[in-house]
Formats: structure tokens, sequence, C-alpha cells
């Protein structure tokens, strides 16, 4: 099985912002929630990057290791997957994610948060494939139709990528080597407690 | 600590590599890079520009979250599990050699009053607050471990989503209760000489004889500024997490998370032993809070000088204007 990954080489990533503007779209997630975002670092200064950031489908997870009602699962893909059924809306995965990624469809005031949202590598959720319900819940399933998260295929630069860990790494590795810079795999570290060697 | 070793590893492996990119087409690493890799070194998150409302969304990683998680599932667990399960064992050993505390003497028959219907009425607004503030609060931190095997998950999340909504509004009438108790109780919780004579007897718990005390011992006035001060420092930190992000960041979010149940675990251990003496540990006591009115025999071995105080008061107390001398008329 492949151990599901997503890499951003910020040597190439140009803040087009389109893997968000794909994500969007292709799930239909609501205004105010943010699946996918683009973080700009050190803004207009000499080494400005950026950096596209969902979540990363965290080894040993930490959102599943804090969730209260346990409702997270990783696939065979080692993609992490939660139920908006079971979800309490309690906000503690958000405390516990190191990126971010949870999202809460109002800011939950007297605890009114409502179901966690997050990206799920176009992976659906755990209702029948590519049903309607899994659609409304979680958006699209495209992994259950053998293809790759829109955002990574739609990114112009080819700066995110995703799929297996291994493949995506090696991508990496052969353009580091050519062009004698790279930055790292942004996040790598802290998702998947590896960097890739070059 | 980890971590703080592989960020120092990797800014090692990118100054071994510096002067290889000095040489060819390559350039140094960018200032944000470093950026990263210090705020991995000094565990600050890293923080960015983002171009939507959204600005918690402008942290790129917040290595925090793995310390929160470790506070959690490993310390919390501990901390709440050996408090509560000690203090259960603790009762019980000492159940088993004192048994229930009797009434010296037995019952005299005649009451004295100790607590008035205000004073009872909010004792419980704020215990039955209490208790399912506990009980909701503990299944966040243990129910996925005890409750979800038994019940299954559909109706674990039914549970727990009620129980945080009964958490987040029940805040409101604990808080509430504790600022009247305060009000009431803190001219009798003013620890004086006579709390350091029944500490150093032991409060008549372990061995015998029962040392003086006015209307609330040294033991029930720790009881007294626990609640009081626990209270407050677990409703502040709680109407933190109540309006999230309102008052703080992330890091403020997670900060008052751990005050919070931290605090709470402690008390609740606390409450434990005072649920025991307050009703099934020591005859006589119950009444107190239930119809306000305790046996003058009981008083007199717990509170004696509460007891002293209150016949003076009556002794004292000025005759009605109609009151005649015994056998005027
Ligand atoms: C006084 C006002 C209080 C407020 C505003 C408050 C609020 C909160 C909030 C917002 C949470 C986060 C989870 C959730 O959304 O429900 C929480 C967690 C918690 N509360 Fe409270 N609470 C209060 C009092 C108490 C008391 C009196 C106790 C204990 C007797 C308690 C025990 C806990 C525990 C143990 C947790 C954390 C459980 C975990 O994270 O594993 N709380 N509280
Ligand atoms: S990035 Fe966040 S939400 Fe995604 S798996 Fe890791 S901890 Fe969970
Ligand atoms: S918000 Fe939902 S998914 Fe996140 S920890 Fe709470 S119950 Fe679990």
């Amino acid at each position: 099985m492949a151990r599901m990954k997503f890499l951003l080489d910020s040597d190439r990533c140009i803040e087009c912002n389109a893997c968000v503007t794909a994500c969007k779209n292709e799930n239909e997630v609501p205004w105010g929630i943010n699946r996918r975002r683009v973080v700009t670092l050190n803004d207009g200064k000499p080494g400005e990057r950026s950096v596209s950031m969902a979540c990363m489908h965290c080894t040993d997870a930490p959102c599943a290791a804090v969730c209260p009602v346990s409702c997270f699962y990783t696939t065979a893909d080692a993609i992490v997957l939660h139920d908006k059924d079971l979800c309490i809306g309690c906000g503690y995965c958000f405390y516990a994610c190191p990126f971010g990624a949870p999202q809460y469809p109002r800011i939950g005031n007297f605890g009114s948060r409502g179901k966690m949202d997050k990206c799920t590598y176009c992976a659906g959720g755990p209702q029948a494939d590519n049903s309607e319900a899994e659609f409304i819940q979680y958006g699209a399933n495209r992994i259950a139709e053998g293809k790759l998260p829109l955002c990574a295929e739609m990114c112009s630069t080819k700066a995110l990528l995703a799929g297996d860990g291994e493949v995506i790494a090696q991508i990496y590795r052969e353009r580091v080597q050519r062009r004698g810079y790279g930055a790292g795999a942004w996040g790598w570290r802290t998702a998947y407690r590896e960097t890739v060697a070059i | 600590m980890k971590i703080r070793i592989l960020a120092l590893f990797a800014v090692l492996m990118m100054g071994a590599a510096l002067p290889a990119f000095a040489q060819g087409t390559a350039r140094e690493p960018s200032v944000a890079d470093e950026m990263a890799i210090q705020s991995l070194l000094t565990g600050n998150p890293v923080h960015g520009r983002i171009t939507i409302p959204d600005q918690r969304a402008a942290n790129l990683i917040q290595p925090q979250g793995r310390e929160w998680r470790e506070f959690h599932n490993v310390t919390l667990a501990w901390v709440g599990g050996i408090a509560v399960v000690g203090m259960l064992a603790i009762l019980t050993v000492f159940r088993m050699v004192r048994g229930r505390i009797p009434i010296e003497g037995g019952r005299s028959g005649r009451t004295i009053q100790r607590f008035n219907v205000f004073e009872r009425g909010n004792h419980w607004m704020v215990a039955s607050c209490f208790i399912i503030l506990a009980l909701s609060g503990l299944n966040l931190t243990f129910g996925r471990h005890v409750l979800l095997p038994l019940v299954g998950p559909v109706a674990f999340t039914e549970i727990s989503h009620w129980g945080k909504m009964a958490h987040n509004f029940l805040a409101f009438p604990f808080t509430l209760g504790l600022v009247f108790m305060l009000l009431l109780w803190i001219k009798d919780n003013i620890p004086n000489g006579t709390d350091i004579r029944w500490l150093k007897a032991g409060g008549g718990l372990v061995g015998h004889g029962e040392p003086e005390s006015g209307r609330f011992n040294a033991g029930q006035k720790g009881i007294f500024w626990i609640t009081v001060l626990g209270g407050a420092a677990v409703a502040v930190s709680g109407y933190m997490l109540v309006f999230p992000f309102f008052f703080t960041d992330i890091q403020g979010m997670q900060l008052s998370h751990i005050v919070h149940s931290i605090i709470a675990v402690l008390m609740i251990a606390v409450m434990v032993a005072h649920i025991y003496i307050g009703t099934v540990g020591m005859d006589g006591a119950v009444e107190a809070m239930t119809t306000g009115q305790v046996d003058l025999n009981w008083a007199k071995q717990h509170h004696n000088l509460w007891v002293e105080e209150e016949m003076a008061k009556g002794r004292g107390a000025a005759p009605p204007a109609s009151a005649k001398a015994a056998g005027a008329d």
C-alpha cells in the first residue's frame, strides 16, 4: 500500500492560490472554511517564501490522539480522516494540530463551533464512496476514482506534490540535485518525523 | 527536546552544505528558511502573511501542539487519575481504620440552626453544577477509554455533546454561586490561631478528642479557600475556552486548557473527600446542608466555639419590649 503524503517545494511556489481555489471548488467547501491556504513568510523581504499548507496526514496524528470522542481513522493509504457524525466540535484537534488544519463552521462561543472540517486528501469520508451524503459532508472522493488530490494536480509550477511518499520524495530529490538547492520538504519533520535526504 | 535536536541537526547539515552552495550557481539558504529553523529551535510558531480573513491561518507551523497533546493525553490523564483514584483509596483506608465518625454521647434531640435557607440553596446550586461540570469534564479526559467501549460511538457522541453543552452553560450559575459563597462565608473563614491548634491536634481525624473550633474548622476553611480560589482559576481559564480566541491566541488557548483541567481534576479529588465527610463519613453532618438544623451534641463536638458564640447571642439578646418578667402578672 502507498503511504500518501503532501510535499511542498517552496522554491517553486509562486503564491498563485490555484491549489486553494481547486480545493474550494472540487469539494464545494463553504465560505469561511479553508482546507488549504498559502502562507507567505518574510513577505516583501529578501528570501520571501510561500508555502501551501493543508492537513499533512501526519504519522501518529496529533488530532486523532487528542480527540475526546476518537472520531478519526486512518485509511490503508495512511490518509487521516474523521467521522463528522461523531465529532462534537470541541476544538481540541485545532489545539494539537501543528499545521492549523482543522476548520470549523463558526468561531464557537459556548461550544457552538459545529462539526470540524479539514482536508480529506480528496478521499471523502466514512460514507459510501462517492455517495451524495459523502459529497455533502466531506466533498469529493477522488482517491476512490483512482485520482490524486486536485490541489496538487492543479499546481501550475508543481511546487505542491501529492502521492506516495517515496515517489514524491524521489521527484523532489532529483529536482534539488539538478538545480543545486532546496529548502527542504516543508513540514515533513513535524508531520512525518523524517525529512527528504538529498 | 527531540524536535530541538532534530532542528539543530538540520542547521548543522545546512552549514555543512554552505561552502558547496557558495561555489556554484546555488544560493544561500533564504532568510525564510532560517526563520523557520530559528522558530523550531526556540519552539515558536512559524508565522507569515495570509490573504484570507482568518488570521489564525497565518500560523504555518505551531510546534506547541505537540506539548499540548502530551499534556492532554499523558500528564492530565495521570495526574487526574492518580488524584481521584488516590483520594478514593485514602478514604477507603480511613473508613476501615476510623469507621463512621459518631456523635459523641449520641444525639441530644435538640438542634441548632447552622445554615439558613439561602446558604443551603446556594451550596446546592454550586454543588450540583460542580458535579455536572466535573463529570462532563472528566468525560472529555477519560470517557473514550471508559465509556466509549461500553456504549458505542453514536451514544458516546450524544452523551459528550450534551455534556459539553452542560459544561459550557452551567459554568455561569457555578460562578455566580461561588461569588455568593465568598460573600456569605468569608468572615468565618479567615485563618486564625484556633486553626493552628486544630491542625496540630490532627483535626480529631487521627487520634481521639476533637480540638476546639469556631464555625468552620481549619479543614473546612481549606475546602472554602480551595473552592473559592480554585474555582476562580477554573472559571477564568474556562471562560477563555468558552470564547475561543477572543481573549488570546493558540498558545493562550493551550495554556488556558492546561491550567483549567489540572486545577479542575485536583479540585475534584478534594471534593470527593468533602462529599465523603459531609455525608456517609460522619454522623450528623449532612443535616447542616439539608434541613439546616444540626444536633446540639454534634455542634458542640465539632464546633464548640461557634456553639458558645451562638448561645451567647441568645443570652445577650435584648428581650422584646412586650416581654414581662416571669410571675409579674
Ligand atoms: C466555572 C466555569 C467553567 C467554565 C467556563 C468551563 C469551561 C470549560 C471548557 C470550555 C472546556 C473545554 C471543553 C468544552 O468545550 O467543553 C472545559 C474543559 C474541562 N473542564 Fe471546565 N469549565 C468550568 C468549570 C469546571 C469545573 C468546576 C470543573 C471540575 C469540576 C471542570 C472540569 C473540566 C475538565 C476536567 C476539562 C477538560 C477535560 C479534558 O480536556 O480532558 N470545569 N471547561
Ligand atoms: S496536519 Fe493536523 S489535522 Fe492533519 S493529520 Fe496532522 S494533526 Fe491531524
Ligand atoms: S473538534 Fe471534533 S474531531 Fe476535533 S477533537 Fe473535537 S470531537 Fe474530535
